[in-house]
């Protein structure tokens, strides 16, 4: 969407310039917001009206902004944004603007640049020359860069909901409780999944442990088996464990097999041995010391696997990236062509990965702890559905709404 | 005694063509339009106006419309923006003269186009503006400030009706006789909401330039050729006075286009 600010002056509304003026916005297939409006107190006092219209495409703004000059509307003078040095490295000069992850546009010499990518928590810097702006981290940062301070010039746009097809994000747009009814749910997300498929979509599973531990793991395998998962985020415990499943048919010792079975850490520890000795989870999936599992499936089926290390990992298995700001580039490399973004019972891992999502994004969020849910879809308020639940149920169901009916023989 | 400037017509001429009306190879009778003119004269000196008289111009043939000279209001005088430049010459003409008449000459910005009378009639407290052929919708802006009072801004959308006294004329008893599609919906819904008595001019009597009329007291001098608006107004209680005009109306004026009054209102409340 397009937009650019107008103001009306004069008697607008005794003359209904204002209902003219906001009725052809509409006919011409344009969107109106009232930024401000003041009427005139007295009979000879004039009204001001600012409104900010939008339209598809900037042809169809210009020629709209055209025929509404006619009537009086005078197109707002914006001001450029303030910029100014940073001081150091990884340091933001003062006042420096913080960006959220919505659509955002600074304004130089009079024309606006979109901010690309869009992502919450940073600051803006600026490359005049060749007409960019980005949002950084601190990391991203080096003295002397050009970062935009203060609100002025600054110009978010937030997500506007579809209003052409109605799918299950637009619908429900909230949060499922646990003792509220999902089946309906997930039907409609396993929709929503395969019209991805079908669209050329890329579909994130930003996936915890306690998918392993409660025995989910078979599910998700389903899901990568038919092509519903582009790339897998995980911690390096969550493929560790799955790789003690498929070596030892255990999960921290348990085997989900037994009732009230006592477990340890040994086979983990093994498992975790086996991988490095093996050379990483790629070289021994070609070995055929690890044929079953997510990670099996994830290298069978090239989905990209970005795991990432914490400080009480074991290990870690070759391939995590164990620095947090590389994690973060890498991470966030992985996740600009995403579309879909499935956030399973893993609450810091959902927070980290939904910081990094453009407004977008459609994102799912199941965790057992409704609190996680919360916190993971304040990020995407409009775009986004939560339902709290075990993720074992969730993934059964959602498998079998999507996976290839098996060949009986 | 109402006072009213007007221009003898010793240059009229279809000289170019800036409305629908205007045909070069169609030009206006001289000695017909002089006749015309001066029966528009003896008919408002007869109803007791004092005709002030301004100096013809070479060159200016459209000068002879003097409602398009400004707006008065009281002893202030807002000269005119004209649009096309084949009358932007008028403009220090009538400025100076309406000046050393003693009147306060009050310039709207130059970027601002307006035509005076032509396009600013007041009716009840209300000054009705018309815009988009001739005067911007900025300049009533302008103007409702200058004057401190309230402007009503309507939209012109038939072409053959370019002027607001061509196709709206408000009466003293706060009604209005008016060509209704002269103007889009939201122009008339906003003179319906002001203007508490209106009489619809039928499109043949429109033609006419029934409505290009000028109303002293109740007395209303317009162009003939509107036997329905003549009734109508007769029943209200009105004297009508109709001319021939057919000369003027080749060049897209008629009556009321030919008089500037001094001023058209005292003041504004």
């Amino acid at each position: 969407m397009f937009s650019e600010t107008i103001e009306l002056r004069g008697h607008i509304i005794d003359s209904l310039i204002l209902p003219k003026v906001l009725d052809q916005i509409l006919t011409h297939g344009a969107n109106f917001k009232i930024g401000e409006i003041k009427i005139g107190k007295r009979r000879a006092d004039q009204s001001f009206a600012r409104i900010e219209v939008s339209a598809e495409t900037t042809e169809a703004l210009d020629e709209l902004i055209l025929r509404l000059r006619q009537h009086g509307a005078e197109v707002a003078k914006h001001e450029d944004a303030q910029v100014a040095s940073a001081p150091a490295d990884g340091v933001f000069p003062r006042d420096f603007y913080v960006t959220t992850n919505q659509q955002t546009f600074v304004r130089f010499d009079g024309k606006e640049i979109e901010v690309r990518p869009a992502m919450m928590d940073s600051a803006i810097a600026v490359d005049r020359k060749r007409g960019a702006a980005r949002a950084v981290k601190f990391f991203d940062v080096h003295k002397g860069d050009e970062i935009v301070v203060g609100h002025q010039g600054v110009r978010v746009v937030p997500v506007q909901r579809a209003t052409s097809r109605t799918d299950v994000f637009q619908f429900i747009n909230t949060i499922i409780d646990a003792d509220e009814p999902k089946s309906a749910i997930i039907r409609e997300l396993a929709g929503e999944l395969r019209r991805a498929r079908v669209a050329k979509g890329k579909i994130a599973a930003v996936v915890g442990p306690a998918i392993v531990r409660t025995d989910a793991g078979q599910h998700l395998v389903r899901l990568i088996e038919s092509h519903y998962v582009d790339r897998l985020f995980a911690g390096n415990s969550f493929a560790a464990y799955d790789l003690e499943r498929a070596l030892f048919g255990t999960c921290l010792g348990i085997s989900p097999d037994l009732a009230f079975a006592r477990g340890g850490r040994e086979n983990l520890v093994r498992a975790v041995n086996a991988i490095r000795e093996a050379g990483g989870i790629a070289a021994a999936v070609q070995k055929k010391i690890v044929t079953s599992g997510i990670m099996h499936a994830c290298v069978r089926h090239n989905v990209d696997i970005v795991l990432t290390g914490s400080i009480r990992d074991e290990g870690p298995i070759p391939g995590v990236t164990t620095d947090a700001i590389e994690a973060h580039k890498v991470m966030r490399g992985k996740l600009t062509d995403v579309t879909h973004a499935l956030l399973l019972a893993t609450l810091q891992h959902s927070l980290a990965v939904a910081s990094m999502l453009p407004p977008t994004v459609k994102t799912v969020c199941v965790d057992i702890d409704s609190s996680a849910v919360e916190r993971a879809v304040e990020h995407q308020p409009l775009q986004s559905i939560g339902l709290v639940t075990d993720v074992e149920p969730f993934l059964r169901e959602l498998a079998d709404c999507l996976s290839e009916p098996r060949v009986r023989g | 005694m109402r006072e009213l400037l007007l221009c003898p017509p010793d240059y009229y001429g279809i000289e170019y063509e800036i409305n629908p009306w205007m045909s070069r190879t169609r030009g206006a009778e001289a000695a017909l339009a002089q006749k015309q003119w001066e029966q528009l004269h003896a008919t408002l000196l007869e109803l007791n106006c004092k005709v002030h008289l301004i100096a013809p111009q070479p060159g200016l043939p459209d000068m002879v419309f003097t409602a398009n000279a400004g707006l008065t209001v009281g002893r202030e005088f807002i000269p005119s923006n004209f649009r096309h430049k084949e009358r932007a010459g008028e403009q220090p003409f009538f400025a100076k003269w309406m000046e050393q008449q003693g009147y306060k000459v009050d310039w709207l910005p130059e970027n601002l186009y307006f035509e005076g009378e032509g396009d600013a009639l007041f009716g009840g407290d209300a000054l009705f503006c018309g815009y988009k052929f001739r005067s911007d919708i900025q300049s009533h802006h302008a103007i409702a400030e200058m004057l401190e009072c309230l402007a009503i801004s309507v939209e012109l959308v038939d072409p053959r009706f370019y002027h607001l006294d061509t196709c709206f004329c408000p009466l003293p008893d706060g009604g209005a006789f008016w060509f209704p599609m002269a103007f889009d919906e939201y122009g008339q819904r906003a003179i319906r909401e002001h203007v508490s008595d209106l009489i619809d001019v039928a499109s043949e009597e429109a033609m006419h330039f029934s409505c290009n009329a000028v109303i002293i007291e109740r007395d209303i001098v317009l162009p003939e050729g509107a036997p329905q608006l003549v009734t109508r107004l007769g029943d209200r209680g009105y004297r009508c006075h109709e001319l021939a005009m057919s000369e003027f109306i080749k060049a897209g004026g008629a009556c009321k286009c030919l008089v500037m009054f001094m001023p058209q209102r005292e003041n504004v409340s």
